[in-house]
């Protein structure tokens, strides 16, 4: 009885996390400009969607954003998070500290700020702001996702390939980094979901025509937009697909493992 | 040697956060402070002072007190899903921790801009009310429409950080309560809902903050009619072009924010984080 309460109160949460998205993916289908009323099926949006080169390009914008963001973030992080597990705990604390303000700090003040700077160094706003923006933000989430599993790995393995003649290097990158990897992987997720994700940092360092998905929608937020409902089903579609293959790799290395 | 390299290493990262945190903080903080006059640039606080006005005040107010309502009901109505979640309810955990995830991947603004398509004056729901002869409602351009945007847009950031600590309690813990004669209500109260009280602080600040300062939600669902300070401080930035306004009511919030969270954050030492 308990049990059918639980799962009745989470598939009614889970409905109203789809509730909308499944109505956009109705719609897209709508052939009828209306966001009240069916005018039967047709695919028109989506061919206007594909011949629209705002969009495209904002589509592709959002992607190769997201996308370096997520490497370039990845890759500081990853080595900052090393660096910082090996200085001083003071200095290790005032750099934490520091690292934090972004996540702690609202999306408008940091967006607000990083435009201040790049308007201050006479940086033109467009893609590079932009990049660097995100980078920004992501970079902190890397760090927080890497440091605790730094602290739980064990130093004797990597201790006992020092003294089997591995250089440092070697050491860590046969040893530290594949014992880290799940951190680094989860940073690296992290960062791309709030990269795709961002409106409010976007909308503050970006300029001269450089458009991401975002900003896209918040220009066209008046009026009806049915390719708007087209774009996401598409985006959703590759999100499902994307998240099924992780979790179907998982459960197979889950099940290799046990074996 | 050793040490050379590894100032190296951290050169870049320190030099990245010093440019990109602390110096655009620096920044904020001199647009808020001075006032030019001609060619000549003054400390003042004359910024500061423009903010002391009633309207914007009860602005502040109002959007500290949405985001409270909505901070309340993503906490309440999260919860209850984080320990599902964490349960033994469901035999495929990963697959439906995937299906909470989901949505967050899909961009921000398309899903609020379909809360639209369903709930305006010739919407979804309003034809299928009218359909049922129950007659169209208004259900935009409210504070509670505001409100169900952040929930809506902010329930799993609310949800993950819970389901994380909570099933980082160890199922031993649990059994030697039950052992020891415990009913299910009593172990919610001593175990779980006390170790699970870090996930409920990080995920109060990962609602409270974005839903104080968003303008996005106030502007697709309040209709114009709901005005928050992030409205406000977006408005100094983009058409009005008062920086120095902009900036001062930056600090204001900052102030404001970091004051709530220190209140609430003075129960554990460290910030988590666990989306993912």
């Amino acid at each position: 009885m308990k049990k059918f309460f639980s799962k009745a109160y989470f598939y009614i949460v889970l409905l109203f996390l789809y509730l909308p998205i499944l109505t956009l993916v109705i719609f897209s289908f709508n052939s009828a400009k209306s966001r009240g009323r069916w005018g039967g099926f047709s695919t028109v949006w989506y061919q206007r969607l594909f011949h629209n080169s705002s969009m495209m390009d904002a589509l592709v914008t959002t992607v190769i954003v997201a996308l370096l963001a997520a490497v370039i973030s990845t890759v500081i992080g990853t080595i900052s998070a090393i660096a910082l597990h090996n200085s001083s705990e003071k200095f290790r604390k005032t750099m934490l500290n520091i690292t934090y303000i972004p996540m702690m700090n609202s999306d408008i003040v940091t967006g607000v700020s990083l435009m201040m700077l790049f308007t201050f160094l006479r940086f033109r706003l467009g893609f590079t702001t932009l990049l660097i923006s995100h980078i920004t933000f992501c970079i902190p989430y890397v760090i927080l996702s890497v440091l605790p599993k730094l602290y739980g790995i064990n130093r004797s393995v990597y201790e006992a390939a020092l003294d089997l003649g591995a250089t440092p290097l070697t050491a860590y990158s046969k040893i530290i980094i594949p014992d880290i990897m799940p951190g680094i992987i989860s940073g690296f997720l992290m960062s791309l979901t709030l990269s795709i994700d961002d409106f409010v940092i976007s909308f503050f360092n970006t300029g001269a025509g450089v458009q991401n998905i975002s900003i896209l929608v918040y220009s066209s937020k008046t009026g009806v937009n049915p390719e708007n409902y087209a774009l996401s089903s598409l985006m959703f579609a590759a999100v499902i697909i994307l998240l099924l293959v992780m979790n179907l790799r998982s459960n197979h290395d889950q099940r290799r493992n046990v074996k | 040697m050793k040490k050379l390299g590894k100032a190296v290493v951290l050169f870049p990262f320190v030099l990245w956060m010093v440019l990109l945190i602390l110096v655009p903080l620096a920044l904020i903080a001199y647009y808020a402070f001075t006032k030019s006059d001609g060619n000549i640039l003054q400390f003042s606080f004359e910024n500061f002072k423009s903010f002391i006005r009633p309207d914007l005040l009860l602005v502040l107010a109002r959007s500290l007190k949405l985001s409270l309502i909505a901070t309340a009901i993503c906490l309440f109505a999260g919860y209850p899903v984080a320990m599902i979640l964490a349960g033994n309810t469901f035999k495929k955990k990963a697959l439906l921790l995937v299906l909470f995830i989901a949505p967050m991947w899909m961009n921000f603004l398309l899903r609020t801009y379909a809360w639209l398509t369903l709930l305006e004056g010739t919407g979804v729901i309003n034809t299928i009310l009218d359909a049922l002869g129950l007659g169209t409602h208004t259900f935009l351009g409210n504070e509670n429409a505001v409100v169900f945007g952040m929930v809506y847009n902010l329930l799993p950031y609310m949800i993950f950080p819970i389901y994380s600590s909570i099933c980082k309690i160890s199922p031993n813990i649990l059994e030697a309560a039950e052992d020891l004669g415990s009913n299910a209500y009593t172990r919610f109260t001593r175990i779980i809902l006390p170790l699970s009280i870090p996930g409920v602080l990080s995920g109060i600040t990962m609602v409270f903050v974005p839903g104080v300062t968003t303008f996005v939600i106030s502007q697709f669902l309040g209709s114009g009619n709901v005005i928050l300070i992030g409205d406000i401080i977006e408005q100094q930035f983009t058409r009005a072009s008062n920086w120095g306004f902009g900036a001062a009511i930056s600090i204001v919030v900052m102030i404001v924010v970091f004051i709530c969270m220190w209140i609430i954050n003075r129960f554990t030492d460290e910030p988590e984080v666990t989306m993912l």
